[in-house]
């Protein structure tokens, strides 16, 4: 019988990759008795897809004020540029 | 119609592009790279790959695209550069963590179900975004770099170990070692509110079943 620390392992992995038939019903067979483990499961699909909508959100807090290059990288970009073109 | 060029976009001046792409790419790459120095280095060096590149550009999609995919591989470049074994930053001890999160047995030390295992409760709230941005912030460098690549960028794992040389057995435990982290950082954020107390849930059903309305 796998542990909570080698299912949640294999869940991880199994986002990546279809395990191999044996593992798969290991992990099955514990995820139908542990609540923690399924919740974990569930919880790693729904992160996924929370990110694949919002990755936005997720990399620029909205009420921030956005990032931009500063004064200095830009001059030096620019120099960097002129530079090539010659 | 009679001009062939109509449906194409015609590439700008490079001396104008700083002043009009500059901080879009310096926004996306800053994303990826959680670094200000690193992410202006990597815009500076798509401007120059651009500049060489330019007679290429073939007019088909904007140039803010271009310069995007461009910019992109720049991304890539650099997170092979700094997650190298000899990088000074990227070769971070990253010992074994499952200790922290499993006990002697290898049962869990804590209840990983966000919101009682309701996350999608959570979405509604600013709360679990800030949470959730937070939480990648503190990732380590290796684990979060291979994370982004895999679920902001949605690479291949096989993309990913090409691009990196690793192996998927190092990826996978990277990604794993990324989602475990994640998932107890944003449970300690969001431990304040949300019903953590097993009583709301149904008990007893399998992975996968749902409950509806319950």
């Amino acid at each position: 019988m796998l542990r909570c620390r080698e299912v949640s392992r294999l869940v991880s992995e199994s986002m990546e990759r279809n395990l191999p038939l044996r593992q798969r019903l290991q992990v099955w067979l514990h995820l139908a008795m542990c609540r923690l483990c399924a919740g974990f499961a569930r919880q790693l699909r729904f992160l996924r897809r929370a990110i694949q909508e919002n990755s936005e959100r997720l990399t620029q807090d909205p009420t921030a004020p956005e990032p931009t290059l500063s004064e200095e990288a830009r001059e030096q970009i620019k120099a960097a540029l002129r530079e090539g073109q010659v | 119609m009679t001009d062939s060029n109509v449906s194409r976009h015609k590439a700008s001046d490079p001396a104008e592009w700083v002043d009009q792409y500059g901080d879009v790419l310096f926004r996306f790459a800053l994303s990826r790279l959680r670094d200000p120095d690193a992410a202006e280095e990597v815009v500076q060096e798509t401007f120059v790959a651009a500049l060489r590149a330019r007679h290429q550009y073939s007019g088909e999609g904007s140039e803010r695209a271009w310069l995007t995919g461009i910019c992109r591989r720049k991304i890539v470049d650099c997170i092979r550069r700094r997650n190298r074994p000899d990088a000074a930053t990227g070769g971070e001890q990253d010992n074994d963590p499952s200790a922290e999160f499993f006990d002697a047995k290898g049962n869990w030390r804590f209840d990983p179900r966000i919101m009682g295992g309701r996350p999608e409760a959570a979405m509604e709230r600013e709360e679990f975004w800030e949470a959730f941005r937070s939480c990648l912030k503190r990732l380590p460098q290796r684990q979060a770099d291979v994370f982004m690549l895999r679920e902001f960028d949605e690479l291949s794992g096989d993309q990913i170990c090409k691009e990196l040389g690793i192996t998927s057995s190092n990826l996978w435990v990277l990604l794993h070692r990324a989602r475990l982290r994640l998932t107890r950082c944003m449970k300690f954020h969001l431990e304040k509110w949300g019903p953590t107390d097993d009583a709301s849930l149904p008990r007893g059903l399998p992975f996968g079943v749902r409950v509806d309305g319950a």
